[in-house]
C-alpha cells in the first residue's frame, strides 16, 4: 500500500477549487462555472485514482487508505483520515453527484460575478465537508465537518433559494443543530468513558468498550437522534420538505442525495459500531419508527402538490428502508441499507433534476398545473418515467435490488416489520405514477407548445444518472463487492450472526 | 386425493449446464432488449427504419427458440433441462442470486408461443399502426415486453422471474396508456399497475419466505428443500404466489384491472392481455408445482380462484357491448379454466398449459379480427353498432369463425382437446370437490358458447347497423396474414398435440405425470355428450336472441343481472369503496396533520421560545442607570450568597 | 491610625460613586461617579497591600490607574459624539442600547 495521502488530496481539490472559483480575478469571471465544473471532475478522477487502491479482500484492518496527524492532542483530537468499503462507495457516489449537480445548476445564477461565484464556490467548499465527513476516523473530527455542512447548505438555501428560502433555511439550521448538540455531548461524554490520552477520538480506540448500559444508552440516544434528524426519520422529518422545495433542485440534490446519507451512514459507523449493546437495546423501537417512516413518508408523498415536496417525502420513505436494514442487524438487510445509501442518491437526484427542469419550464411546482407534456417534451417524460421507475424499486433498475435485499434481511428477524415495509411498494407505485400520469399525460398543452425539450446541457446532465440507474440495476456486483467486507466487520462489532434458514442449504441436489 | 398426489408428483429431472446450441439461449433475451433498447435510445432518425427492426429482431428471437427447440427434441427425455448461467446478479453473501437461464420442455414452450404469437402480432402490428406518429415507440415497448416475458420464462430462480413478471407488468403499463393523451387510457394503465403491484407484494412476500425458510430462491434448490418444509410454510408461499398470479393473470379477486387495459392498441391486447402475459399466472403455479404439491390447502384456493374467476368472466362476457371488453371478459373466463386446472395437481398441470396454448391461438387470432373490424369500422367497437360484416371482410370472419368454434369447444378444433380435458380433470375426485367444480367447469363451458356465439353473430351476422359515414374494408395482407396463421393454429393445434399425447409427453420431465386410475366420477364419453349439448344450447340460445331477433341499437335497459354485470358485477366500485376513498380521506388527513400537527408541534416550541425571549427583552431598557443598578444589585447578591455561606 | 479606616474611607467613597452613577443623568457626572469608584478600588488595593506587606496590590493599582487613563479617553470621546449628535449629555436619551 502507498502511503500517498490519497484522502488528504481528495479533499483539498474542491476546497482549492472553491478559493479559485470565489477569487476569480474579473477577467476570468465569465468562466467561473467551467472552473468549478474541472475541479470537480479532477476530483472524480482522484477518487477513482483512489478507489483503484482499495482492496475490496485481504485489507488489513477496517480502515484502508489511512493517514494520522496529531491535531489538538490534550484532547485527544487527531487528524485522522481512512476509509471502508460503505465510506468508499458513498464517497464515489458524492463526486459523482457533485458534477452532475453543478452542470444542472449552470444556469441558477445567470449573470456572472461575485453572487455566481459564491454559488458554485459554496457547492466545492461542501463537497470538501461531504468527503471529510465519509472519510474521518476520529469522532471529533467527524463532528467538526458534521456540523460544518450546516454552513455552505445555510447560504445556498437561504441566499439562493425560492420565496420561503429564509423560513426553510433557519429551519434546516435549527433542527441540525439541536441535534448537533446533542450529539456534542455524546461525543464528550464517549472520550470521558473511553481511554483517553491523545489519540482518545480515534474509532478504533472507542470501539468495543465496556461501558454502563445506562451511559451507552443515553450516549447511543444522543448521536441517533442526530442521525435521526439528518437521515430524517418520523417525525423529525418536517424541515426536509420546506428545504427540498425552497432550494434550487441542485441543492435539493446534494441536500437529499448525499448530505442525508451521513445520517444513515452515521447509524453504520458510530451507533451500532460503538455502542452495540445499546443498538440491541433500541433496535425494537427505532424499527417500528423505521416501518412508520415507510408508510407514513409513502402516504404523505401521496397527497402532496408540489413537485418538490413530494420527492422530499419519497425520501422520507426510503430512509425509512434504509434505516430498517441497518437495525436488522442482518448481514443481507446491511448490505441492501448500504447499496440503497448509493442508489437513492442517483435516483433522487435524477428525479430532483427533472423536476427542476419541468419548473424551469413551466414557472411552477405546483402538478396541476402540468398536463399532457410527454408530448412536447417526450424526453424529459421519458427520464422521469425511469427515474420514477427507479425510485418505486422496478426490478432491471438500480432501487430494486437495495429495496429487495432490505426486505429481505429484515424479514429474517423481523417478519411483521418486513411485511408491513412490503407494502410501501405499493404505495410507490402509487405516488410516482398518479404524479406521472397528472403532469404527462392528457391532451397536449397548446399553450405550451413550443416549449423546448432537453438541451444539449441537460442531456449531459442526466446521461451519468441513467448509466448508472440501468447499469446497477443489472449489474451492482461490483458495488456489493466492496461494500460486503465493510458490513460484515460492523455486525462483528454488534455481535450478531444471521438467523440460519429453517432447512439447511447443504440439502443434495443443490446446484449453484 | 392428497396422498395420490403426492405420490404421482415427481422431482424434477436433473438438470445439467447448456451446450451446443442451449448456450446460445441468452440470445433469446439480448435480441428484443437490444431492439427496445436501440428504438428508444436512437432517437428520431429511426423513426422509419424502426418498426422493420423490431420485427425483424423479434422474428430473430423466434429463430433461435426453434432450434434450441429442435435440439432439445433430439434429445433423451430425461436429458432436456439445462441451466445457462449468465453473471452474478445480486452477491449479497448467504442471499446470492445469478442471472441464469433455465431451459427445460416447459419454458421452451412459453418461448415458442411467445416468440412465435409475438412475432406474428410484431408484423400485424406494421400494418395496424401504420398512420401512427409513435410508431416507434410502440414497437420499442413490444420489443421491451417480448423480453421481459422472455425473462419470466426462462430465468432459473424466483428473483429474476420476479424482475421479468415487473417488466412485463411495465410494458404493459407503457402500452395500455400508449395513447396517453385520453385521460382514461392513461388511467387505465395506472389501473393495471396498481393491480400488479398489490400482486408483487405477494410475490415479494413468498420469495422472502423461500429465503428465510430454504436459504435460496432457485427452483431447484427450493423444490429439493420443500419435502423437509411444514405444511404451513408452503401453504403461505403457495397463497402468496397465488396472490401475485391472480394480480397478473387477473383473477378473482384482483381481475378489475383487464377490462380497462383494452384502452392499449389492439394488438397489445392479442399479445400481452390475451396470449402471453396474463398467462404468466399460470406459468407461475405450475412452474411452483412441487410446492403446491405439497401444500394441499394452497391449490384448494387455487382451483377456487380458478372456478370462481372462469364463471365471473364468462357471466360479465355475457352482458358487454363494446367487443373488446368482451372478449377480454372471456380472455379473464379462459384463464380460469387454466388455473383451475393447475390447481387441480398433476392431472391437471399439462392440460393448464395445453390450454394455455390453444388459447395463445385463438384468442390473438380473435383479438386480432377485432383489431381488423376496428381498423374497417373507425375504432368502433360497440358491437350494437356492426353486424353483417362477414360478406365484406371474408377473411377476417372466417378467421374469427375459426376462432370462435376452437374456444367454444367445437370438435376438432384446438378448443375441444384442451378445455374438455380440464373439465373432465375438474370431475376427478372424492366428495364435494368433483361435483362443485366439475359442473361450474361445465357450466361455464355452456355459458362459453352463448356469450362467444352472441359476439360474433352481433359483428358478423344480422343487418347493417352501422352510422351512415362508414366504409367497410378488409385489412391489408401485413394484418390478414398473421390471423390466417392464427387461425390455421387454432384449427390444427389441439388435433396435432392433444389426442397423440405430445403435449403430455413433451411436458412430463418437468411437471410428471398423472398415474392412471384417476377416473372422473362421471365418465368420459358421459361428460363430453353433457359438455356438447351444453355448447349446443348456448350457441342456439345465442342464434335465438341475436340473430333471428333484431338487435337494437341502443343496449336495452336489461334485467337486474344484466345491468350487474354491465357494470363488471361491481368491481369497480367494490374497489373505488373498500380502498379508494377511504384512501384519499387518509392521504388529505394525514397531510393535515403532518402540516399542522407534527409540524405545526415544532412551530409551537419555537413559537414559546419566541415569545419568551419578547418578555425577556422588555428588560433591556436601553437606560445604562438601569444597566449599572442590575449589575450592582447582582454584585450584592453574590457577597450576600458568599456572606451566608461562610 | 488603624489601617481599616482606609478600608472604611474607601467604602465610602465606593457607595457615594455608584450613587452618583445610580442617580445623576449627566454623562459627565456618571463618569465621574465611576472614577470616584476606580479609585476607591485602588485606595482599598493599596491598603490591603499595606496590610499583607506585599507589593502586589500596589502594582494593580498602578494597572488600575492606567486603564481609567484609557476610559477616560474613550469615554470623554464617546460623550462628545453623543453630545454633538443630540445636544444632550444625559444618559436617559441615548438610549438606543437595545434589541
Amino acid at each position: 500500500m502507498s502511503s500517498f495521502p490519497w484522502l488528504t488530496v481528495l479533499g483539498a481539490v474542491p476546497l482549492v477549487g472553491s478559493a479559485v472559483v470565489a477569487l476569480l480575478p474579473k477577467g476570468l469571471a465569465g468562466r467561473a462555472r467551467e472552473i468549478a465544473l474541472g475541479f470537480a471532475l479532477v476530483t472524480l478522477g482522484v477518487a477513482i485514482a483512489a478507489a483503484t487502491q482499495f482492496q475490496t479482500s485481504g485489507g488489513s484492518g477496517q480502515f484502508q487508505l489511512v493517514e494520522k496527524h496529531s491535531w489538538i492532542p490534550e484532547f485527544g483530537v487527531s487528524y485522522a483520515l481512512g476509509v471502508d468499503g460503505i465510506a468508499l462507495v458513498l464517497i464515489l457516489m458524492s463526486v459523482v453527484l457533485v458534477p452532475v449537480c453543478l452542470l444542472a445548476a449552470w444556469n441558477d445564477v445567470p449573470e456572472t460575478g461575485r453572487r455566481q461565484q459564491g454559488y458554485f464556490a459554496l457547492m466545492l467548499v461542501l463537497e470538501m465537508f461531504i468527503i471529510g465527513v465519509f472519510s474521518s476516523t476520529d469522532v471529533f473530527l467527524f463532528y467538526v465537518f458534521f456540523e460544518a455542512m450546516l454552513v455552505p447548505v445555510y447560504f445556498l438555501i437561504g441566499s439562493f433559494g425560492g420565496e420561503q428560502r429564509h423560513y426553510a433555511a433557519v429551519k434546516f439550521l435549527l433542527y441540525s443543530l439541536v441535534g448537533g448538540l446533542v450529539m456534542l455531548v455524546a461525543v464528550i461524554a464517549l472520550y470521558l468513558y473511553g481511554p483517553g490520552g491523545s489519540e482518545g477520538f480515534l474509532i478504533e480506540r472507542l470501539t468495543g468498550l465496556q461501558i454502563d448500559p445506562t451511559a451507552e444508552r443515553l450516549m447511543f440516544l444522543g448521536f441517533f437522534f442526530a442521525f435521526a434528524v439528518k437521515a430524517p426519520m418520523w417525525p423529525v422529518h418536517t424541515w426536509l420538505p420546506d428545504a427540498a422545495t425552497e432550494a434550487k433542485p441542485a441543492t435539493a440534490v446534494l441536500l437529499v442525495g448525499i448530505l442525508d446519507k451521513v445520517g444513515t451512514f452515521g447509524m453504520i459507523r458510530f451507533c451500532l459500531q460503538l455502542f452495540p449493546d445499546a443498538s440491541r437495546w433500541a433496535t425494537p423501537v427505532i424499527i417500528v419508527l423505521a416501518v412508520i417512516s415507510v408508510i407514513y413518508g409513502a402516504l404523505l408523498a401521496i397527497g402532496q402538490t408540489d413537485m418538490m415536496r413530494l420527492i422530499a417525502y419519497t425520501s422520507v420513505s426510503h430512509f425509512g428502508f434504509m434505516v430498517l436494514g441497518i437495525f436488522a442487524m442482518t448481514t443481507v438487510g446491511g448490505y441492501g441499507s448500504t447499496l440503497y445509501m448509493v442508489n437513492h442518491g442517483f435516483t433522487t437526484a435524477a428525479l430532483f433534476i427533472i423536476a427542476g427542469m419541468l419548473v424551469q419550464r413551466r414557472g411552477s411546482k405546483f402538478i396541476p398545473d402540468y398536463t399532457g407534456w410527454q408530448r412536447i417534451t417526450p424526453v424529459i417524460a421519458g427520464v422521469f418515467l425511469l427515474a420514477g421507475m427507479s425510485t418505486l424499486a422496478l426490478p432491471g433498475l438500480n432501487s430494486f435490488v437495495s429495496e429487495f435485499l432490505v426486505l429481505v434481511g429484515t424479514f429474517e428477524r423481523y417478519k411483521a416489520a418486513a411485511i408491513i415495509a412490503t407494502l410501501g411498494i405499493v404505495l410507490a407505485a402509487l405516488y410516482i405514477l398518479l404524479w406521472y400520469m397528472r403532469t404527462m399525460t392528457g391532451p397536449k398543452p397548446e399553450q405550451y407548445a413550443g416549449t423546448k425539450d432537453m438541451s444539449h446541457r441537460e442531456r449531459w446532465v442526466v446521461a451519468p444518472l441513467v448509466i448508472v440507474m440501468l447499469g446497477l440495476g443489472v449489474y451492482p456486483k461490483p458495488v456489493l463487492d466492496v461494500i460486503r467486507p465493510a458490513v460484515n466487520t460492523t455486525l462483528q462489532h454488534v455481535g450478531v450472526t444471521d438467523p440460519p434458514p429453517s432447512i439447511g442449504t447443504t440439502a443434495e441436489g443443490s446446484t449453484k | 386425493m392428497h396422498t395420490l398426489i403426492t405420490l404421482a408428483s415427481s422431482e424434477p429431472a436433473a438438470t445439467s449446464a447448456a451446450t451446443g446450441v442451449t448456450s446460445y439461449a441468452w440470445l433469446l433475451l439480448a435480441f428484443p432488449l437490444f431492439g427496445a433498447a436501440l428504438l428508444l435510445f436512437g432517437g428520431r432518425v429511426l423513426d422509419k427504419a424502426g418498426p422493420m427492426i423490431a420485427v425483424l429482431l423479434s422474428w430473430a428471437a423466434c429463430v433461435v427458440g426453434v432450434l434450441i427447440a429442435i435440439s432439445m427434441m433430439g434429445a433423451d427425455p430425461s436429458d432436456r433441462s439445462h441451466t445457462l448461467h449468465l453473471f452474478s446478479w445480486v452477491p449479497a453473501g448467504t442471499f446470492d442470486v445469478n442471472a441464469s437461464l433455465l431451459l427445460d420442455p416447459l419454458s421452451i414452450t412459453f418461448v415458442l408461443l411467445v416468440t412465435f404469437v409475438g412475432s406474428l402480432i410484431h408484423v400485424y402490428s406494421l400494418g395496424y399502426m401504420e398512420g401512427d406518429s409513435d410508431k416507434r415507440r410502440f414497437f420499442a415497448y413490444l420489443n421491451l415486453f417480448v423480453a421481459a416475458m422472455l425473462t419470466v420464462v426462462l430465468s432459473d430462480n424466483y428473483l429474476m422471474l420476479y424482475a421479468g413478471w415487473e417488466g412485463v407488468g411495465l410494458a404493459s403499463y407503457l402500452l395500455i396508456g400508449f395513447w396517453y393523451h385520453k385521460p382514461a387510457y392513461a388511467s387505465a394503465g395506472n389501473k393495471a399497475f396498481f393491480a400488479n403491484r398489490v400482486g408483487d407484494v405477494g410475490m415479494s412476500i413468498a420469495i422472502m419466505l423461500m429465503f428465510v425458510e430454504f436459504g435460496r430462491t432457485d427452483f431447484a434448490g427450493v423444490n429439493a428443500a420443500a419435502s423437509q418444509a411444514s405444511e404451513g410454510i408452503l401453504t403461505a408461499i403457495g397463497l402468496m404466489l397465488l396472490l401475485g398470479a391472480c394480480a397478473k393473470s387477473a383473477q378473482f379477486p384482483l381481475q378489475s384491472w383487464l377490462g380497462d387495459a383494452m384502452a392499449g392498441p389492439t394488438p397489445v391486447s392479442a399479445l400481452i392481455h390475451a396470449a402471453t402475459m396474463v398467462t404468466a399466472g399460470v406459468y407461475l403455479v405450475v412452474r411452483s408445482h412441487v410446492l403446491f404439491d405439497l401444500a394441499p390447502t394452497a391449490q384448494l384456493v387455487v382451483v377456487i380462484v380458478g372456478a370462481v374467476t372462469l364463471l365471473y368472466g364468462a357471466v360479465v362476457g355475457c352482458a358487454k357491448d363494446d367487443l373488446k371488453k368482451a372478449l377480454a371478459a372471456s380472455t379473464m373466463s379462459q384463464i380460469g379454466y387454466m388455473m383451475l386446472a393447475a390447481g387441480l395437481g398433476p392431472i391437471g398441470y399439462a392440460f393448464a398449459i395445453f390450454h394455455l396454448l390453444t388459447h395463445g391461438f385463438f384468442k390473438a387470432g380473435m383479438f386480432l379480427g377485432a383489431g381488423s373490424v376496428m381498423h374497417a369500422m373507425d375504432d368502433q367497437v360497440n358491437m350494437r353498432r356492426f353486424g353483417g360484416l362477414a360478406t365484406l371482410m371474408k377473411i377476417t370472419w372466417v378467421t374469427f369463425g375459426l376462432g370462435w368454434l376452437a374456444i367454444m369447444g367445437v370438435p376438432p378444433f384446438a378448443g375441444f382437446w384442451s378445455k374438455d380435458k380440464i373439465i373432465e380433470a375438474a370431475f376427478v375426485g372424492e366428495g364435494w370437490r368433483p361435483w362443485v367444480f366439475g359442473l361450474a367447469a361445465l357450466i361455464g363451458a355452456g355459458i362459453t358458447a352463448f356469450y362467444m356465439s352472441r359476439l360474433f353473430f352481433m359483428t358478423f351476422h344480422g343487418k347493417r347497423r352501422w352510422t351512415d359515414d362508414q366504409h367497410p374494408h378488409e385489412a391489408p395482407l401485413s394484418m390478414t396474414v398473421p390471423m390466417i396463421i392464427l387461425a390455421v393454429g387454432s384449427a390444427g393445434l389441439g388435433l396435432i398435440l392433444g389426442p397423440t399425447g405430445i403435449i403430455t409427453s413433451w411436458l412430463e420431465p418437468v411437471v410428471g405425470s398423472a398415474e392412471g386410475g384417476h377416473e372422473p366420477v362421471l365418465s368420459v364419453p358421459v361428460l363430453t355428450v353433457l359438455t356438447l349439448l351444453l355448447v349446443a344450447a348456448g350457441i342456439a340460445l345465442a342464434w335465438w336472441r341475436y340473430l333471428r331477433e333484431s338487435v337494437p341499437v341502443v343496449a336495452p335497459v336489461g334485467s337486474l343481472a344484466t345491468r350487474a354485470a354491465r357494470r363488471d358485477l361491481f368491481q369497480d366500485d367494490i374497489n373505488e369503496g373498500l380502498f379508494m376513498r377511504p384512501g384519499i380521506h387518509l392521504t388529505r388527513s394525514l397531510v393535515f396533520a403532518d402540516n399542522k400537527g407534527i409540524d405545526g408541534g415544532v412551530g409551537g416550541l419555537a413559537a414559546f421560545v419566541g415569545g419568551l425571549s419578547a418578555r425577556a427583552r422588555r428588560v433591556q431598557n436601553g437606560f445604562v442607570r438601569s444597566y449599572a443598578l442590575t449589575m450592582l444589585g447582582g454584585v450584592v447578591v453574590i457577597l450576600g450568597a458568599l456572606w451566608v455561606v461562610q | 491610625m488603624s489601617l481599616v479606616n482606609y478600608i472604611y474611607l474607601s467604602a465610602i467613597l465606593f457607595a457615594i460613586g455608584s450613587a452618583v452613577v445610580l442617580v445623576r443623568r449627566n454623562a459627565i457626572v456618571v463618569f465621574m461617579g465611576v472614577e470616584l469608584m476606580l479609585n476607591a478600588t485602588n485606595l482599598a488595593f493599596v491598603t490591603f497591600a499595606r496590610m499583607n506587606g506585599q507589593l502586589d496590590g500596589q502594582a494593580i493599582a498602578l494597572f488600575v490607574m492606567v486603564v481609567a487613563a484609557a476610559e477616560v479617553v474613550v469615554g470623554l470621546a464617546i460623550i462628545m459624539s453623543i453630545y454633538r449628535a443630540r445636544r444632550s449629555a444625559s444618559v436617559d436619551d441615548a438610549n438606543l442600547l437595545k434589541l
